[in-house]
């Protein structure tokens, strides 16, 4: 990068190097399993999840309803002092067509994830889901309003996927 | 002046940057770190302090992963400091050497950054996933290219961009990054190439992403006393800025990144610059992505909201025009091995501000250069003013 | 129901799940010889700093004290002395194992560091015994530290 530097190190080998035999190398698979906590505010954010419902938390100072819902307000570092539904329909303040898996793997069918602005909570608060019956994702666009659309209630266990997808609607 | 002392850049070194290289983390540390050295003119028994930056463990695939390499950054029985923000950290790790020197605990710190991402196999894409909330945003399938894709999607659609000004950063970066001789990408590519590439998640498509890399970057801070002794021409750290943002990166309208405006801001206080677009000769903002150029330079302060794809078809953000522009090639073109990234452009401010850019160099008298990093979940910046 | 103060602490949710990667650590310029030096020839190397004179095992690129290149390399034969050792009696997930399995860090004379490894044919082991490597078998040799297969004690 210098043009002073005359020798940049580095020696460069390939992925096929590896299956050839031509780089050494170890391979190692750690096993590590997680049971993370739910906390105080998401365990009953996931718990009204399983009723049917969205709850947010409140914070009277900064006068904010925010979901997914916290125990503290971090701009002003209170505890959150209430709890409020929300309503399971809102906007789309941006969304992804995306044609990767979570893998990096190639998708023929595309997922669509967006965020979802919902109606009850403060501007631009927001939850981050998937969008399903969309027909053509071409017609995606930011601003349209869309509706969640949940398991019935026997198959819902009080999980982010209690809601399918979120559908547009027509208002 | 900030600080009990003032604080120089005296010599920078980097590695090649590629998919896969094959020396071991701890090797690459050690490469960057002496070229450095060789460059500053200076021994490892000069360092009396280090800094490592280095990105996520799980990349390189070994748990503590700053004292694993630390012997290779010469930091064996020195006092040593390992700084991680995700992509942040390359220009935090300059920064945190600045605190080094600046408080007048040491008169010299060794500032190195790693990364091997080819470890994590078959894709790095694994180690990604795990930043997102484990019971809010994973069971939904979160892919890290996505978190990209909502908020390019959010900047073209408040300031109406079009795909195609956006394009010309990655048709920049990687013709620049033709006269870098470490970079990995470099090509001579047309927007219609960019609009062509396989889409990954809409509006991301292939060209608009930087790679993923192994890489070291290194740089020698000093005091003034000792930056008298060993160079004419020392490059100042005259402005330090840094801030985050939350996770709850839900709630942010994603258009605009205000945590980079507070780093700049801060940054800029400090070293007395008013108006930036004027006072700034050079910038090499964080552009793991094509609108991440844009984004930033807003976020900067470069110019005004919206803005930045207006310069970049006038031809302001070229090495000849009044604001270059990563002129080192980018992450786009030069590759992203994380921490080492961000080390690299401000490697390359050192070096445009001293006129050693080669084939690289921006005309004229250069006085001011801005770089800057950008990381974790969208949530924080780092700026770094360099002078001469 | 309410849901307020939770006391039960069934309804205090918890998310289980993994972090999933697979790794493939590249042996490195100077490890690639190391391991090369043990499969092909059954040579134990160590790599000397041209500066502090330190003879490295295992053999590194570079001088960790002084940062000079490490180019001359030398074989510090098969015999070591026990430096320290351990009896492990559980494996890595906590089952009782079959058989005691001794480890030791083993040092080679005239080289700063030494080698973890496995001491076999033996049931006794102590601080400054004599060991010799015991190599695979050619066909048997990956290029890997479990090319020996385990050090015995030697005279």
């Amino acid at each position: 990068m210098s043009a002073k530097i005359k020798h940049f190190p580095g020696e460069e080998i390939e992925t096929k190097d590896f299956r050839e035999g031509k780089v050494l190398f170890e391979s190692f698979h750690p096993k590590a399993k997680y049971a993370w906590s739910a906390g105080i505010a998401i365990s009953r954010f996931l718990e009204e999840l399983k009723n049917g419902r969205i709850i947010a938390a409140t914070c009277s100072k900064c006068k904010r309803i925010m979901v997914p819902p916290r125990i503290y307000c971090e701009k002003c570092f209170k505890p959150t002092d209430g709890w409020t539904y929300v309503k399971d329909t809102g906007v789309i303040n941006t969304f992804s067509v995306s044609f990767i898996a979570a893998d990096a793997s190639r998708l023929k069918e595309p997922i669509v994830v967006a965020i979802i602005n919902l109606d009850g909570a403060s501007e631009g608060m927001g939850i981050v889901h998937r969008i399903g019956e969309y027909g053509d994702w071409r017609e995606i666009k930011i601003g349209m309003r869309v509706k969640a659309v949940w398991k019935p209630p026997e198959e819902r266990t009080g999980a982010i996927t209690d809601i399918k997808y979120f559908k547009p609607i027509k208002e | 002046m900030f600080g009990k002392k003032r604080v120089a850049i005296v010599g920078a070194g980097v590695t090649l940057f590629r998919r896969n290289l094959k020396e071991t983390g701890k090797e690459l540390a050690y490469h960057a770190a002496k070229i450095a050295l060789e460059q500053a003119g200076m021994e490892l028994r000069d360092i009396q302090s280090v800094v490592m930056g280095t990105a996520p463990d799980a990349f390189d695939g070994v748990h503590m992963k700053g004292e694993y390499l630390a012997d290779g950054a010469g930091a064996y029985h020195k006092p040593y400091t390992r700084v991680f923000v995700g992509g942040g950290t390359g220009v935090f790790a300059p920064l945190a050497g600045w605190w080094h020197v600046a408080s007048g605990q040491f008169d010299t710190c060794l500032v190195v950054c790693e990364e091997k991402m080819s470890s994590c196999y078959p894709h790095p894409q694994y180690a990604f996933t795990t930043i997102f909330d484990p019971i809010l945003e994973r069971p939904i399938g979160m892919n890290l290219i996505w978190i990209f894709a909502l908020e390019m999607n959010r900047y073209m659609h408040k300031h109406n961009i079009k795909k195609e000004d956006i394009a010309l950063v990655s048709v920049k970066n990687k013709r620049n990054a033709l006269d870098n001789p470490m970079a990995q990408l470099a090509a001579n590519i047309t927007v219609e190439d960019v609009l062509n590439s396989e889409i990954m998640a809409w509006p991301v498509q292939r060209l608009d992403v930087s790679p993923t890399s192994d890489g070291a970057a290194a740089a020698v801070l000093v005091s003034e006393d000792v930056a008298k002794e060993v160079t004419d021409n020392p490059v100042w750290i005259d402005g330090v800025g840094w801030c985050i943002d939350s996770t709850h990166w839900t709630d942010r309208d994603l258009y605009y990144p205000d945590y980079v405006e507070y780093a700049a801001r801060m940054a800029y206080k400090m070293a007395g610059i008013k108006n930036p677009p004027k006072e700034i000769d050079v910038a090499e903002p964080y552009d793991p992505f094509d609108y991440k150029e844009l984004h930033h330079m807003e976020g900067l302060l470069l110019c005004k909201k919206g803005e930045a794809p207006k310069l970049t078809r006038e031809g302001v953000t070229q090495r000849d025009g009044d604001l270059p522009t990563c002129p080192s090639g980018g992450l786009l073109g030069c590759g992203n091995p994380i921490a080492a990234a961000g080390m690299m452009k401000v490697c390359e401010i050192f070096w445009q501000l001293r006129g050693e850019a080669g084939k690289r160099q921006v005309p004229g008298d250069l006085r001011t250069g801005v770089a800057q990093a950008w990381g974790d979940l969208m949530q924080y910046g780092s700026v770094i003013v360099l002078r001469r | 129901m309410s849901l307020e103060k939770i006391t039960n602490p069934f309804n205090a949710r918890h998310w289980i799940g993994n972090m999933e990667a697979d790794y493939r650590y590249t042996l490195g310029v100077a490890g690639e010889r190391f391991l090369k030096e043990i499969k092909e020839n059954a040579r134990i190397m160590g790599a000397k700093c041209p500066v502090c004179g330190v003879i490295f095992v295992p053999p590194r690129l570079y001088c960790e004290k002084c940062f000079a290149k490490l180019g001359e390399w030398v074989d510090v034969g098969k015999k070591g002395e026990v430096y320290t050792c351990t009896i492990a009696t559980i494996d890595i997930d906590g089952k009782k194992l079959e058989k005691p399995q001794i480890y030791a860090l083993i040092k080679f004379e005239g080289a700063h560091g030494g080698l973890i490894h496995k001491i076999g044919e033996t049931d006794k082991v102590y601080i400054g015994m004599k060991v010799e490597a015991v190599f695979k078998p050619p066909g048997e040799r990956k290029a890997s530290i479990n090319d020996i297969a385990y050090f015995k004690p030697a005279e």
